[in-house]
């Protein structure tokens, strides 16, 4: 990565200070005052609609093989993901996706 | 001094906080391993962890910086993710509201998923006066955040004597995907969370993390039509 040590440090302040206002906002300055509905909704798909745009290309196209379509990576990751909708648990699913990634790389003889 | 009352809801506070260490530190410890694999410093890592202390945008920022985003983008991306504890902090309101304001600051501080659950849950079946609330919500946010900043330690003293066979690049992608799984409650959720694949992949090419953003904000809207179209149905 390009960034320096001061910018490190200055993307985890502001983050930290901007994640902070996120979570005083309504219990610290707004209150009890009412907010559109609107808003309330769109807030509740925040979490599945950016991490998904995250993931997918991670998952697909992986850094670790320059970029190319791992058989091994990509079943892992949908192992990881049919385990979290099976299970509903984080934990769960990193175990499934860590058990097939292993496996998958010791099968192909990667590891 | 804590009052009787007081003092029991924050030991009750505990016991429903406890079990979410086994989640907590696990996944603290991959956030250090992560953030030590991207170039940041043992410092750094933890800095993130007591300063941001959210799991989910943790990993997103790093991922980011590897990506060489610019930090505008980094910090959008990052709150982004973030943006549910805002609902979180707006569904407090009508139990905690009434606290002073140090009080407020002190659990706008502590909101996360599982401090954030674990609470509403509680004050939901439980009669409790709001000072015992308060103490309620720390109690369950004092095993875990200790936690999260201390595995993020161990991850980042473990993470940098693993070799690269080990396929580390591969437990960030896992974690994310983990977590989705999970918040696929509903059909809008699931709408949202294809249409955010979709986008995201398409506009991959786009400069550091901008294509990311659109995707999210097509992903929202789509999750809302979606919400109100299966109301209109049933």
């Amino acid at each position: 990565m390009t960034f320096s040590n001061a910018e490190i440090w200055l993307t985890i302040l502001l983050v930290g200070v901007g994640t902070y206002v996120i979570r005083f906002s309504f219990l610290g300055l707004i209150g009890d005052r009412p907010m559109p509905a609107i808003v309330l909704r769109l807030l509740r798909y925040t979490p599945v609609a950016v991490l998904p745009a995250m993931v997918a290309p991670l998952a697909l196209w992986p850094d670790a093989t320059g970029g190319d379509v791992d058989p091994v990576r990509v079943t892992a990751a949908l192992a990881t993901l049919a385990m979290g909708v099976w299970k509903k648990h984080v934990l769960w699913a990193i175990g499934a996706g860590a058990v097939t990634l292993y496996a998958g790389l010791y099968l192909t003889g990667q590891l | 001094m804590l009052s009787a009352t007081e003092k029991s809801a924050y030991f009750a506070g505990i016991r429903d906080g406890w079990p979410f260490v086994f989640v907590a530190g696990p996944f603290a410890m991959l956030f250090g391993v992560v953030a030590i694999e991207a170039g940041l410093s043992l410092a750094q890592a933890m800095g993130f962890s007591v300063v941001v202390i959210a799991g989910a945008s943790q990993f997103a920022a790093v991922q980011l910086m590897v990506d060489n985003a610019s930090i505008a983008l980094v910090l959008l991306a990052a709150l982004a993710v973030n943006l549910r504890m805002a609902m979180y902090s707006a569904a407090l309101v009508p139990f905690l509201g009434s606290a002073p304001l140090w009080q407020r600051a002190c659990v706008s501080y502590l909101n996360f998923d599982q401090s954030y659950m674990a609470s509403v849950a509680r004050y939901e079946t439980v009669p409790m006066t709001v000072p015992e609330r308060f103490w309620f919500f720390i109690g369950v946010a004092t095993p875990i955040a200790p936690t999260w900043v201390a595995f993020t330690a161990v991850g980042g003293l473990v993470g940098t004597s693993i070799p690269p066979e080990y396929a580390l690049d591969f437990a960030l992608p896992i974690t994310f995907l983990a977590m989705i799984g999970p918040m696929l409650r509903t059909l809008a959720h699931v709408a949202a969370a294809f249409v955010s694949m979709c986008v995201g992949l398409v506009l991959v090419g786009l400069p550091s993390g901008s294509g990311l953003l659109i995707a999210a904000a097509c992903a929202m809207i789509t999750g809302v039509i979606v919400e109100s179209w299966t109301e209109k149905r049933t």
